[in-house]
């Protein structure tokens, strides 16, 4: 194996990071939409860490290794259309992915709020947190925007 | 072999994606059952059993159906009868049906646990579905690298 083959290993092993934090995501986000209680919030979070952990390596993994490639070999160029097309998406895939985090985060601080207090029944706030229509829609645009990098990384149009 | 790809016939193309993105899916699902069954044994351990058996079932599953059909489609176009395999795809193939079996015996234990409240079966469904996922991870190592 030379370098441009361990490029792109390390660049496909980085979106299977990516997009399996994403499937991991998805699982969660409907999971959550049923639980109510913040045990169950917070034992779904603890299940979904290792998805926080390999959404990081993809994003980074995928952007690195994938220029890198980009510019060691000939037959394509960075400013390809293809390329182009996909460092737009991975940037707008990426923004939308954090700020649905971020929304969906403060569902997680009121279950550990509820379980400091030592309540673990239902609790209408943070059913309606963990409901959240703007974390849900945030996710599945940044889930749709990588399904069509994805596309564009196989079809490569303009190349 | 990067040449090649860029020469890639574009009837290659949709079984190529559905092969990869089965494939993600089923690292994915499998990853979150496998972390799902580990994690179990507190207060919430029926909750994590369900929603192990329930990745397994509903999203791996489905997602090990449509990487294989994905991968012999490819194949069929790739390399046709006759033709000698080169080690990448033996690796794969021998990851794909090694890990189809680990599955399958991770969605019985999986299956039962949740029926009988077993966190050792449950346990056990993680460590193998944990083994599937690093084996299929080598596998996308040798898809890329063609050792």
């Amino acid at each position: 194996m030379n370098l441009d083959d361990w490029l792109l290993a390390l660049h496909l092993l980085s979106a299977f990071a990516l997009v399996g934090a994403i499937t991991i995501f998805s699982i969660g986000f409907v999971v959550l939409r049923r639980a109510e209680t913040p045990g169950r919030v917070l034992a779904l979070g603890s299940a979904l860490k290792v998805g926080q952990v390999a959404v990081t390596v993809g994003v980074v993994g995928t952007i690195v290794f994938g220029v890198w490639l980009a510019i060691s070999l000939e037959a394509y160029q960075v400013w390809d259309l293809w390329v182009i097309l996909a460092l737009v998406g991975w940037a707008a895939a990426t923004e939308l992915g954090r700020r649905s985090g971020n929304a969906i985060g403060a569902a997680f601080g009121r279950a550990e709020q509820l379980a400091a207090e030592g309540k673990d029944g239902p609790d209408a706030e943070l059913a309606a947190t963990v409901r959240s229509s703007q974390a849900q829609t945030l996710h599945w645009a940044s889930t749709a925007i990588t399904l069509l990098v994805l596309v564009d990384m196989i079809w490569k149009p303009g190349a | 072999m990067s040449m090649l790809a860029s020469i890639r016939p574009d009837s290659w193309n949709f079984p190529l994606l559905l092969h990869v993105l089965g494939a993600m899916v089923l690292v994915g699902a499998a990853g979150l059952g496998s972390i799902a069954s580990l994690a179990s044994g507190g207060a919430e351990s029926p909750f994590l059993r369900r929603l192990a058996f329930r990745s397994f079932l509903i999203v791996a599953l489905p997602a090990y159906i449509v990487m294989r059909v994905g991968a012999e489609w490819l194949y069929s176009k790739e390399f046709g009868e006759g033709a000698d395999d080169p080690t990448w795809i033996g690796i794969g193939y021998i990851t794909a049906d090694a890990g189809a079996l680990l599955l399958l015996i991770t969605l019985i234990l999986s299956g039962i646990a949740v029926r009988r409240g077993s966190t050792g079966l449950t346990r056990a469904a993680g460590v193998l579905s944990l083994v599937a996922v690093i084996a299929w991870l080598v596998s996308v190592w040798a898809m890329g690298g063609k050792p």
